[in-house]
């Protein structure tokens, strides 16, 4: 990475507790602009929290408290004073498929009218954009006005993938988007993220150490709420990782 | 068995022990006839319990019935009491129990479950919203002769209301509306929170997910909720006894207004108390036949909860 690129995100001594028992303890690292940074690291290390602190949704889990500093673009989000801005800021994709009870069309026009967008025709455009984005809209165009709830669970999952979109993030969040998805959806996906990268930042949660040694500009390790090791992927990925339980954990023989 | 099994299969010592039983596979062991059995002896208990519900229903129903033919009528609805309350109808009683019931749920169903909404929807878990919480669950466990009383001090008497269908209806309200909360809280919690995550994540506002999300998935049990409050208020004699009804009260066959709202009225359940306790001479069909209605429209009012719960389920997103 060069200096000139810009910082997207910045972590700063990131500490989160529920209700006293620490999930993350104090960690610190960069996310730049248009490029795909993976997080990858066994259940339990506090991957989903970690993206949970950048968006703040953290704050709705009673008994949820957060130290250290994280700044989307410069600014430090404890000081964002319109919340449901940063939040459109930031696409997230959470790891179950969760089609909202209404029809297809409104999932996906759900968050533009929050923000006050009315217009038919602009509404129309967006969701047929988003759609198309998420790789679901040759198989929903004809049947827009079903319930987004009656879809499979791939395709809900997609449903997912296009209402985060639908905001027009500047940071797209993937948390194990592809566990409900078949192997050849997934690979369309990930082209499309592909495609996405050469506007916006994503970063993307994965089980799968293959998906992120793929997709993946830089990687990082976590485990038990610290970051193990974080670098490019040639590095990561490379024959000699600097930490010896990184290569474990990408070879499948960790813990 | 094949060679592959077999082998797969001897990696573990359990496994092997398993195979070398030579029992036919789904063979009925002791083990499994006794669990058979036990679960055979259970489903007779339950469903003879469950059975059980319907008896006394039946029998009440019967025997009310039975006693109340001679006089039920469209008649003995829509006339007066007549000759010290031993003959005619039940009109003033009747339409006054309607206002009591519409009164009261108008006031305690939309503050219900507004505050409903607020507990579950934006209050934290801190220590005023437990004392709210706990101060619900309680209210909802006192006993009717103690809100009573309390409406009696409160309205009748502190707020100057006087022994009237405003005092009465009050003091029902106040009797309902812990229930009313409870069961919309209920409702609320039944919509699952990966919704409200799925919007708060997109920047909704919490108003934002309730209005679209929330508030249309648990309407069906909200409003199911509020409909049972009536039967409970129909039903309650004390609370109103001490607040605004009255044993006679003179009003024209039929009418649909008859009473201003600083009046006292009459009701169906204390008119069945004083018919059955009060007054001489009574034709003796006359009380049977007014809890003949009073159960009637209780049930009918239940009737529609179900059938709107059956129509709102049916109609439901996920």
């Amino acid at each position: 990475m060069n200096a000139e690129t810009q910082k997207r995100v910045e972590v700063r001594d990131l500490r989160l507790s529920y209700g006293g028992r620490e999930v993350i303890h104090g960690i610190s690292f960069d996310i730049y602009e248009r490029e795909i940074f993976a997080i990858i690291g066994p259940a339990q290390s506090g991957k989903t929290s970690l993206l949970r602190c950048l968006n703040r949704t953290v704050e709705f889990t009673p008994g949820a408290r957060t130290s250290g500093v994280v700044k989307i673009d410069g600014q430090d989000v404890r000081e964002v004073k319109d919340v449901y801005q940063l939040r459109r800021k930031i696409g997230m994709v959470a790891p179950l498929p969760v089609g909202l009870p209404l029809t297809i069309y409104d999932n996906v026009a759900f968050a533009p009218r929050c923000s006050g967008l009315r217009d038919r025709a602009v509404l129309d455009e967006l969701v047929e954009k988003c759609l198309r984005q998420a790789a679901l809209w040759d198989e929903v165009k004809d049947r827009l006005n079903t319930l987004g709830t009656r879809l499979s669970g791939g395709q809900q999952q997609r449903l997912t993938i296009a209402r985060a979109l639908s905001h027009q993030p500047e940071i797209l969040c993937l948390d194990e988007f592809s566990i409900a998805i078949d192997p050849v959806t997934t690979m369309r996906i990930e082209d499309v993220l592909k495609e996405l990268r050469k506007e916006i930042t994503i970063i993307l949660v994965t089980n799968l150490t293959q998906q992120a040694r793929r997709l993946a500009d830089r990687t990082m390790f976590m485990w038990q709420g610290e970051i193990i090791e974080l670098d490019s992927n040639e590095v990561i990925f490379g024959p000699n990782p600097r930490d010896s339980r990184t290569r474990d954990y990408i070879k499948g023989v960790f813990g | 068995m094949s060679s592959m099994e077999t082998q797969n299969a001897a990696q573990t010592p359990e496994n092997q022990e398993a195979l070398s039983q030579v029992t036919p596979r789904f063979a009925e062991t002791p083990a499994v006839r006794k669990k058979l059995l036990y679960q055979k002896i259970a489903k007779i208990i339950f469903g003879l319990m469950a059975a059980a519900m319907i008896v006394p229903l039946l029998l009440i129903l019967s025997y009310l019935v039975a006693k109340a033919w001679p006089t039920l009528s469209w008649e003995f609805l829509v006339d007066v009491p007549k000759r010290g309350m031993t003959e005619g109808g039940i009109w003033p009683a009747l339409i006054g129990t309607v206002y009591l019931v519409f009164i009261s749920l108008a006031v305690s169903a939309p503050i219900g479950i507004l505050a409903a909404v607020y507990l579950n929807e934006y209050a934290k878990d801190n220590w005023l919203n437990r004392i709210i919480n706990l101060a619900v669950i309680n209210l909802a466990g006192v006993p009717s002769i103690v809100h009573a009383l309390f409406g009696l001090g409160a309205f009748v008497y502190a707020a100057k209301m006087g022994y009237s269908i405003i005092s009465a209806s009050l003091t029902l309200a106040i009797m309902t509306l812990p229930v009313i909360i409870a069961s919309t809280r209920e409702a609320l919690a039944s919509v699952p929170i990966a919704f409200r995550e799925a919007c708060w994540n997109m920047g909704a506002t919490r108003w934002q997910t309730i209005k679209a999300i929330v508030l249309p998935n648990s309407i069906s049990g909200i409003l199911t909720g509020v409909i049972l409050q009536v039967s409970r208020a129909a039903g309650e004699t004390a609370p109103i006894m001490f607040t605004g009804v009255v044993f006679y009260k003179a009003v024209e066959r039929g009418t649909l207004f008859p009473y201003y709202l600083n009046e006292q009225c009459m009701a169906l359940s204390m008119h069945l108390y004083t018919l059955s306790t009060q007054v001489p001479n009574v034709q003796e069909s006359l009380p049977y036949a007014t809890a003949v209605v009073l159960l009637g429209a209780v049930l009918l009012v239940n009737a529609t909860s179900i059938a709107l719960r059956v129509y709102m389920r049916s109609r439901k997103k996920w």
